[in-house]
């Protein structure tokens, strides 16, 4: 099975997030990178994959050569190799990141396209199914189950109150949710090796950004909590509250 | 639970490279989600974690600076000892395992073994299938083991040993131990494997320090091995000695991970346990301990970090190990104290890791040379004066 994988380099889940002056993009320094948390899961199903069906993984990232550090990261858990796009920055519209990746997914004549559901950083949750419009394949969203057979799969999606098992023709295109898998330690082994591995650069006609940030903020600060009574006597007062003020019963 | 972060005062990491802390934070996340779910229990169970040992070949850990060519990893020195600072931030015991499988079988082997012994043994080793241990201490020669009694004996095409080692890591479940002894009044290096008749290694039991590790006593009556299981190229005293500067490098590492365990369970204490109606971290006195604290570490960083460096150049000599060796275990130790003392009644009960650091401490303090063993090796080699007798 020939399998991509595409991937993105986030701030860590815990990093301190800092808005820049001008308010729309965030300090850079300082923020430890990771392989976005979901596309470790899309890496491991890749690696299971082909350990099981033979073949290769390619991961594909798109964005400026510094991204390389979390490509090796990837190329580490045993990912075979890996294209970076190039680009001056990682575009904040899903549309020209799914465009670009699009394009050259196009060349690599997949069997089987797996991302993260969704980024950690900007949650726009679109990349899989803009790509899969590009390229008229099925995409199947919020896997936590996956198997292949031949030249069709069945995945199992995480659907509102429970789960929905679809299959699917190959190639097609899966996003992965946590649970799909145990993504793998990084070994030793695979660490120095993931030093030799190539990482081709491609350029691609990145197109204008239509979606345009204009502002980031932050959350409002947490209000401090409030006791409201003890014991089953506070309950009446606890739901009025529940009800007429924070208004979330 | 908040991952943990190392402390890193003087932007140390800036000194290490990408590959090293990936190295760093693998370690770092398998011992997060395997090691410290399970320690407390081993420990106060007397138990050693066998189940980690097949987790840590797959991480590649044992003998990770060897070659590739004998399944190792293949990692640099400075990668290596961050390695072992992660596995001493779990527990002593998990790193010991990995000194005494990589730093004190597998070197040997590698060093002064013949091809067969490496190619039988260094992958067997390397994906954790054999256990070793390293025989050398005896009940009447610690600190002085150039004195040890073991003694084999040539007989045809076998030797026969006789004697007792005792202290040994990992000995009632080690599948080889590489034995200590005199052949024709020459110290030899012999592998002697479980099983072999004549050779019994009862576990040394009810320890205050180093629970969750096995340590054990190695028997040796008219035990017969073949001619084969020779060493061919470890003569004499400075053979061992060299296996224990690999060794002393690591836990010179490693110290530095019980310390950043106890000093940051220490801080994150001070700063929410309120006495006084202040949070403890606002007095002097317990600043001036977590001030110590980190001063000491960032230090411990700093020369483990260019011993590494001189290591990775062949310029490493051994009496800078026993410089570094004494001095971060030293502190590592001072810093148990000081963090469980700031826990005050909690600092006794297993919820909290300093004291188990700190008991653990004391077993680190006295093996591979004891402290004022690298303080007399270090003043001979400042002085040119030898002071041991
Ligand atoms: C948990 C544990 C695991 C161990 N694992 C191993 C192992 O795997 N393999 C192995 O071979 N050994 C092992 N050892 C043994 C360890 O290396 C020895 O305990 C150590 O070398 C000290 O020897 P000793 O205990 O006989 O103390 P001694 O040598 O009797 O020392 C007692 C005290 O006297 C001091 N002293 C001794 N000589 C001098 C001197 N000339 N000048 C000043 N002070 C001196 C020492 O510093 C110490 O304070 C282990 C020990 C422990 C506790």
């Amino acid at each position: 099975m020939n399998v991509a994988v595409c991937m993105k380099q986030t701030p860590d889940t815990e990093a301190q997030i800092k808005i820049s002056d001008e308010g729309t993009s965030i300090v850079p320094e300082g923020i430890k990178w990771i392989v976005n948390p979901y596309d470790e899961f899309a890496i491991e199903e890749g690696l299971r994959i082909t350990e099981k069906h033979g073949g290769e993984v390619t991961l594909i990232s798109l964005g400026p050569p510094s991204v390389e550090k979390t490509i090796r990261e990837g190329l580490a858990m045993g990912a075979h190799k890996a294209i970076r796009i190039d680009a001056p920055a990682v575009p904040s519209d899903p549309m020209v990141t799914g465009r670009a990746l699009a394009e050259v997914l196009q060349e690599g004549h997949y069997d089987i396209i797996l991302f993260g559901k969704q980024a950690i950083d900007d949650d726009h949750t679109q990349i899989a199914s803009i790509v899969g419009g590009f390229l008229n394949l099925p995409v199947v969203t919020v896997v936590v189950e996956l198997h292949l057979d031949g030249n069709r799969g069945t995945a199992v999606r995480e659907v509102e109150g429970g789960h929905e098992t679809v299959s699917f023709p190959l190639p097609a295109i899966i996003s992965a949710q946590r649970g799909l898998n145990e993504p793998r330690y990084r070994s030793l082994k695979g660490i120095m090796a993931a030093k030799k591995k190539p990482i081709a650069v491609k350029t691609v006609n990145l197109e204008k950004e239509h979606l345009v940030i204009e502002k980031l903020s932050y959350p409002p600060p947490k209000k401090p909590g409030r006791i409201v009574g003890e014991g089953p006597k506070a309950v009446p007062e606890l739901v009025r509250l529940l009800h007429e003020e924070a208004k979330v019963i | 639970m908040k991952k943990f972060e190392s402390p890193d005062y003087y932007n140390v990491d800036d000194l290490l490279s990408d590959e090293e802390k990936m190295i760093r934070q693998s370690v770092r996340e398998w011992v997060d989600e395997e090691v410290l779910p399970v320690i407390e229990q081993a420990y106060q169970k007397a138990e050693f974690p066998l189940h980690l040992v097949s987790q840590m070949a797959e991480l590649g850990l044992f003998g990770a600076n060897l070659p590739e060519k004998y399944g190792c990893a293949g990692v640099n020195n400075v990668a290596y000892g961050l390695m072992m600072q992660e596995l001493e931030r779990g527990d002593s015991g998990i790193r010991s395992f990995a000194s005494v499988q990589g730093a004190l079988v597998m070197y040997p082997i590698f060093t002064y073994g013949s091809e067969e012994q490496k190619d039988y043994w260094l992958p067997r080793l390397a994906r954790g299938e054999k256990i070793g241990c390293f025989g050398l201490t005896e009940p009447d020669f610690g600190s002085n083991p150039g004195g040890l009694q073991t003694k084999a004996v040539k007989d045809g095409q076998s030797y026969v040993v006789n004697g007792a080692k005792m202290w040994i890591t990992n000995g009632s479940i080690a599948d080889v131990a590489v034995v200590w002894a005199k052949l024709e009044g020459e110290i030899r290096g012999f592998l002697v494997e479980k099983g072999t008749p004549g050779f019994e290694a009862p576990e040394t039991k009810d320890k205050h320090s180093l629970r969750a590790s096995v340590t054990s006593e190695l028997v040796f009556q008219d035990c017969r091995i073949p001619a084969a299981n020779l060493l061919p190229n470890a003569r004499g005293l400075k053979a061992p000695l060299s296996c224990l500067t690999q060794a002393r490098y690591g836990i010179a590492w490693g110290a530095i991970g019980s310390a950043m365990a106890c000093y940051d369970e220490a801080l994150n204490y001070a700063t929410t346990r309120i006495q006084f109606d202040k949070p403890i971290a606002s007095f002097q006195l317990v600043q001036n301990k977590l001030v110590y604290m980190i001063t000491e570490i960032t230090k411990m960083q700093l020369l483990a970090l260019q011993l590494g460096r001189l290591k990775d150049q062949n310029k490493m000599r051994f009496t800078q190990v026993s410089l570094a060796k004494r001095n971060n275990v030293y502190h590592a130790l001072q810093i148990a104290r000081m963090a469980r003392d700031i826990l005050g009644a909690n600092g006794i009960v297993s919820e909290y890791q300093s004291m188990r650091h700190m008991c653990n401490l004391e077993s680190v303090y006295t093996y591979e040379g004891t402290h004022d063993i690298h303080t007399l090796i270090v003043g001979e080699d400042i002085t040119g004066i030898p002071a041991y007798s």
